[in-house]
């Protein structure tokens, strides 16, 4: 990695990032794929979020199914821990709660093959900065 | 547009990002405000502009953060320090935590525009060991941030250098008033001393040091990106922009929630929170942890900030705010963080050290029906007393539960002393289980499930709990198939 | 100097920018009571850690209560020191510390002495509400050689900590324990004894309670004066005659020689003997040392130790063993006066009354608590037998006094006995510090030059400041003299030896604010830091008043040599006036 030197530098490669990411996400892509992110902060540990992770990794590959299993912090609901946000291209992420290694497999068969929506889904209920 | 009751500026990127990858921050505008306040703006002018913003410290206290910056600014030193407080104590709290396990770079680059702003090039962060999530993602942030270039010497091409180092709380809960704290970085015992001198003036190893807490610190680089005058918009007169709590006790979503200053208790509760478990009723509402108060139904309405929350006998503390239905007794409750302040005071001051203790075993008596009704006068007396002459925070707040539950729900301390009752049926010392004869059949069952012995009767005949020998286990209770055990 | 007016209980007053609200009170007349605080005027020990929260007053504008010992006067500030809030406050603080504390005062060794009783007394505590079902903070005892820690009694004033650590760098004593638990102590809460303690005594001089006290030895001197089958001696140390009277109410500064002699002799004691005599005789060995090792030095020994360091303070020779035994081999091996005087008693003495050493019973009157340490040293001992069976602090000997039924104050003077009560001027003001040095400088420099002192005083080795310097000459030849009071000053003396930057060919010690006079085992001060320096005049007064001032001149001393020891430094000399150190640095251990 070299070094950030200017400001410019730092423009550039937020710049860069920023569009990998609009690549990623859109639905038109080839390299679009879909984002899980794991909500990893204590809460979530303590609740089980790391055994939830592991089985979302390991069955995705054996379904063969292409996607980025990332951690993140705490999404704040606390009493619907684990919680996970799946992101499938060209979609709002979805966030579910009480997520148990039995619902991260109900959301591979039926949310992330079929499309199919289950229970335990968390509507977003707050503004960003950006709106 | 759905109008939301939450605003997330605080925990923007917490629950976005991937926090041990400093690209997915990077992405999301991180450092981009170190890097104006270096490249187009003088220190001067980022004090200007955090104190345009009106931001108020969210430790607890509620300081004016640009002016306490100012003041570290002008006092000259060969060197100062930033000190970030991540000593989170308040029982319940977690507020910090989640921000550093969501968003440690938010944190890294506000303590890097302090530094800038107030003339210091090293940064600490004193964060409880008992965080050891936190720190990890600390660390590999810290180490990314200088990787790429962004912390370390002559940040932006500039002349501007900036450090941050750990240190690590052994989790006294004194230890995050500030001259505790720093005495504990020094490696000394964490208690406090008399303030003057301030940390601004006389810090760390002697030196002007700036002290804010994690929540204040995140607040900055977004008030830098998007301007004061964004930031101000947001909240109420005197309180600006939005505050984040660890919902937590009896609502149904208990969870951390940002909601803008003004607020009121009614929307973070009912429509936030989802309202009461199990469609109980709401009785109470703690604020502030230990040195907070209880809030109740009359308060539900009050505009949610710094000031009118102490106006109502409470204070906003760091973010801990605990909900009671009516199952939980308010004498209790006092007692509980009288058991934690009594735990965590240092011991420095005699009203803290053993004022405190007194104010326990009071309560304690009280709870136990072994109260008079002269002990309430006393209450109060000696919690005005620790309150008015305590050398720190810690012992100037500690009555306040008792104080604020003494106000709103002196009836309950009454029927303690005098009826020997607990209304919310919570001090075991005060229940007595009985047998409703109508209802017994006299089965037997809860005579040979008693441990102790304590119930008698003839076999198909009403049966009697000798309430002397009971040890109110509940065992009876459980096994009772009638419903005829009942409590008082 | 910047000033500030404030009000007072309405009364205006103007004082320097800094002074604290107690202290501008004082101005006044107004008498804020303090606990906590204590403050040595002119000396520059003061401990404010602004705990106790008794000398809380009110200031118009601010929320809550101020510390008047530590809150710094400002421009127009109104203060009040007597509103009902807070007399309430303070009365109810002071329940709340009485709460805490043995009510066990009838028997309590700072009985009467006690600044927390005097507390309750002045702020008229009659009851403490709710005592019956308050909690206790209880402590393990612990006992030491010389000093007695009774935890129970801890207000957590923090005085000692203060003079353990910053005055004395000893750094035994700190808070430990959160909350309702804490109290000072040790590290780990491990007993004195194992600690760094030195035993200089300085924490129960300061401590306001009965939490820091001496060990007692009364009850064994009075079984010892009782039994027929004993020969019962006694010696006093130059401080002691200073500082009793304090005790019976005469003015500090009062001195009783003649008084304590009277009441010694009264006591039963059947030789009342003076340490005096035995400071002549530690001038003898340690200026010969002194001289031996300049004379070589000056003769181009490099090997040569210098400076030479004083070593007849045990509290400072604890603290080198302890901080830098590395450099053990540097004080004079003179042991100190009271050790010199027990190792003569039991041969040289007891051998012209016929008396058997083991029915010979040593007891001595010291200003201090590193004595009691002192004469239990194996080194001071022949076959189990101490040189000193008994060391008493002067508060002891004022408490064997009262018991007798004497009353000081009327007593006749009487003289000491005959041959260790003789002394000189130069054994007087070991009391004091520089005192030792001077009087060193008295003998070396007449044994020396061969010329006698035109003047004896040296006044520029006189002073309470902590370090010292002085140049005398010796005939042509400049002796660099250095001079420290308090371990911490003495810990910086011995820094710049460490690193090879020292000037002085010798260096006095003493461990004690003001030398023996302030000693952990004299009358308490209080926080009067007038009492050290009248107690220091009359030690310089006692000195003048002598005919004979310097130790070389003392007839006994001269005769013991003749009879006894040969000369100063001799092998016999060596044997019983000479000691050697241990290192300590390694001893503790943390089970």
């Amino acid at each position: 990695m070299t070094k950030i030197k200017t400001i410019a530098d730092l423009v550039k490669l937020r710049d860069e990032l920023q569009s990998k990411q609009a690549l990623a996400d859109s639905a038109d892509n080839a390299e679009s794929i879909i984002q899980i992110k794991i909500g990893m902060g204590t809460s979530g540990i303590a609740s089980g979020a790391k055994d939830v992770m592991d089985f979302l990794i390991e069955a995705l590959e054996k379904r063969n199914i292409e996607a980025i299993v990332s951690q993140t912090g705490d999404m704040g609901y606390s009493y619907a821990e684990p919680t996970i946000s799946v992101k499938k291209p060209g979609k709002s992420p979805i966030i579910f709660g009480y997520v148990n290694v039995q619902k991260a497999d109900e959301i591979i068969e039926k949310y992330i093959k079929r499309d199919e929506l289950v229970e335990g889904v968390i509507p977003v209920n707050y503004h960003t900065i950006d709106n | 547009m759905t109008k939301y009751k939450q605003i997330r500026i605080v925990l923007n990127n917490c629950g976005v990002i991937d926090p041990e990858n400093i690209e997915e921050s990077i992405a999301r505008d991180s450092y981009m405000a170190l890097g104006k306040c270096i490249t187009e703006m003088t220190p001067q002018d980022v004090i200007k502009e955090i104190k345009e913003s009106g931001l108020r410290g969210r430790g607890g206290g509620g300081f004016p953060t640009g002016l306490k910056w100012e003041i570290a600014s002008k006092n000259h030193a060969d060197q100062k320090y930033v000190v970030c407080n991540a000593d989170e104590g308040d029982p319940g709290a977690f507020m910090d935590r989640s921000v550093l396990e969501g968003d440690p770079h938010a944190v890294l680059e506000a303590m890097a525009i302090c530094g800038y702003a107030i003339g210091a090039t090293k940064g600490l962060i004193y964060i409880r060991a008992e965080y050891p999530m936190a720190i990890k993602r600390l660390k590999i942030a810290i180490d990314q941030a200088l990787e790429y270039g962004l912390l370390g010497n002559n940040i932006f091409g500039s002349k501007f250098d900036f450090n941050i180092e750990l240190r690590y709380g052994a989790g006294a809960f004194v230890c995050g008033e500030e001259t505790s704290l720093i005495h504990s970085m020094e490696g000394l015992r964490g208690e406090p001393t008399i303030k003057p001198p301030f940390p601004a003036e006389k810090g760390y190893l002697g030196k002007p040091t700036n002290v804010n807490n994690v929540e204040t610190f995140a607040c900055v680089p977004i008030i830098i990106r998007k301007g004061a005058s964004w930031f101000n918009k947001i909240g109420t007169e005197k309180s600006k922009g939005t505050k984040v709590f660890a919902l937590a006790g009896k609502v149904n979503n208990v969870g951390l929630i940002e909601v803008p200053m003004g607020t009121t208790l009614r929307e973070v509760i009912f429509e936030i929170g989802g309202g009461i478990q199990n469609g109980k009723k709401f009785k109470a509402v703690q604020t502030g942890g230990p040195s907070g108060g209880c809030l109740t139904e009359k308060h539900l309405d009050t505009p949610i900030d710094f000031d009118n929350l102490i106006a109502a006998g409470s204070m906003m503390g760091s973010g801990g705010m605990i909900v009671m239905d009516e199952d939980n007794c308010m004498v209790s409750v006092a007692k509980f963080y009288l058991d934690f302040t009594v735990e965590e005071s240092c011991g420095k001051c005699s009203p803290c050290r053993i004022g405190n203790k007194r104010l326990y075993e009071l309560l304690e008596r009280i709870t136990k029906g072994q109260g008079v009704m002269d002990d309430l006068q006393r209450l109060r007396n000696m919690s005005n007393v620790i309150k008015d002459t305590s050398l720190c925070g810690l012992g100037q707040t500690s009555p306040n539960p008792v104080l604020s539950t003494l106000d709103n729900f002196y009836d309950e301390y009454v029927a303690h002393i005098k009826d020997h009752k607990c209304p919310a049926g919570q001090c075991k010392d005060l229940m007595k289980y009985f047998i409703i004869a109508e209802n017994c059949v006299g089965c037997t069952a809860c005579a040979r499930v008693c441990p102790v012995g304590a119930i008698t009767g003839e076999k198909k005949e009403p049966h009697f709990i000798n309430s002397e020998i009971c040890i109110k286990c509940g065992a009876c209770m459980e096994r009772c198939k009638f419903d005829a055990i009942i409590i008082k | 100097m910047e000033k500030v007016k404030l009000s007072i209980d309405n009364k205006l007053v103007e004082v320097e920018k800094g002074t604290t609200i107690y202290k501008a009170a004082k101005q006044l007349g107004i008498d804020i009571p303090v606990l906590c605080y204590m403050n040595l005027e002119g000396l520059g020990i003061e401990n404010k850690p602004g705990g106790c929260r008794i000398c809380v007053v009110e200031v118009e504008g601010r929320r809550n209560l101020a510390p008047s010992c530590s809150t710094d006067c400002t421009e127009g500030m109104v203060v009040h020191t007597h509103t009902m809030r807070v007399i309430n406050a303070r009365r109810t603080v002071m329940e709340f510390i009485l709460s805490d504390h043995p009510k066990d005062c009838l028997t309590c060794a700072k009985s009467g002495n006690c600044e927390l009783q005097d507390m309750a007394v002045k702020l008229g505590i009659r009851e403490i509400p709710g005592q019956e079902y308050a909690a206790m903070s209880t402590y393990k005892m612990d006992f030491s050689p010389s000093i007695i820690r009774d935890l129970d009694k801890c207000i957590m004033c923090r005085r000692c900590e203060m003079m353990c650590n910053e005055f004395q760098t000893v750094g035994a004593l700190s808070a430990f324990n959160r909350g309702f638990q804490s109290a000072v102590g040790p590290a780990f809460e491990m007993d004195i004894e194992d600690s760094t303690c030195t035993y200089c005594g300085q924490c129960v001089a300061v401590c306001p309670t009965g939490a820091l006290t001496e060990k007692d030895h009364t009850r064994d001197v009075i079984n010892a004066l009782s039994d027929p089958t004993k020969t019962v001696i006694v010696q006093t140390a130059p401080a002691v005659r200073a500082a009793l009277g304090e005790e019976f109410g005469l003015k500090p500064g009062t001195l009783v020689t003649g008084k304590m002699v009277t009441a010694l002799r009264r006591l039963g004691f059947n030789y009342v003997f003076d340490t005096d005599f035995a400071a002549d005789l530690t001038i003898m060995e340690e200026g010969t040392e002194l001289l031996g090792r300049l004379t070589k030095f000056l003769g181009g020994d490099k090997e040569v130790k210098l400076p030479i360091l004083t070593s007849c303070c045990p509290a400072w020779v604890n603290f080198f063993e302890h901080n830098f035994p590395e450099m053990k081999d540097i004080p004079s091996t003179a042991r100190s006066p009271q050790q010199m005087f027990g190792a003569i008693a039991k041969t040289y003495f007891a051998d012209k009354i016929k008396v058997k050493r083991e029915d010979l019973v040593v007891v001595s009157i010291m200003p201090c608590l590193a004595k009691k340490y002192e004469a239990q040293r194996d080194e001071f001992k022949v076959d189990g037998n101490p040189d000193v069976d008994f060391s008493l602090s002067t508060r002891e000997l004022a408490h064997l006094i009262k018991q007798a039924n004497l009353d000081l104050k009327t007593l006749p003077d009487e003289d000491f006995d005959k041959p260790l009560g003789e002394s000189t001027g130069a054994a007087v003001i070991f009391g004091v510090t520089g005192g030792v040095i001077e009087a060193a400088t008295r003998t070396a420099y007449e044994l020396h030059t061969g010329k006698k002192l035109a003047k004896v005083e040296f006044e520029q080795l006189r002073g309470m400041e902590f370090i010292r310097k002085a140049t005398i000459d010796f005939n042509g030849t400049p002796i660099n003299i250095g001079i420290a009071h308090g371990l911490g000053n003495a810990r910086k003396l011995l820094d710049e030896i460490k690193a090879g930057k020292s000037e002085f060919h010798a260096i006095e010690i003493m461990a004690c604010p003001g030398g023996c006079i302030g000693g952990g085992g004299q009358p308490l001060h209080h926080s009067d830091s007038s009492i050290l320096k009248a107690r220091t005049k009359a030690i310089y007064a006692e000195d003048e008043g002598k005919v004979l001032r310097k130790s070389h001149e003392n007839p006994y001393i001269i005769k013991l040599y003749e009879e006894f020891l040969g000369k100063p430094m001799s092998e016999k000399a060596h044997h019983l006036l000479h000691t050697h150190y241990f290192d300590k640095s390694g001893k503790i251990e943390i089970s």
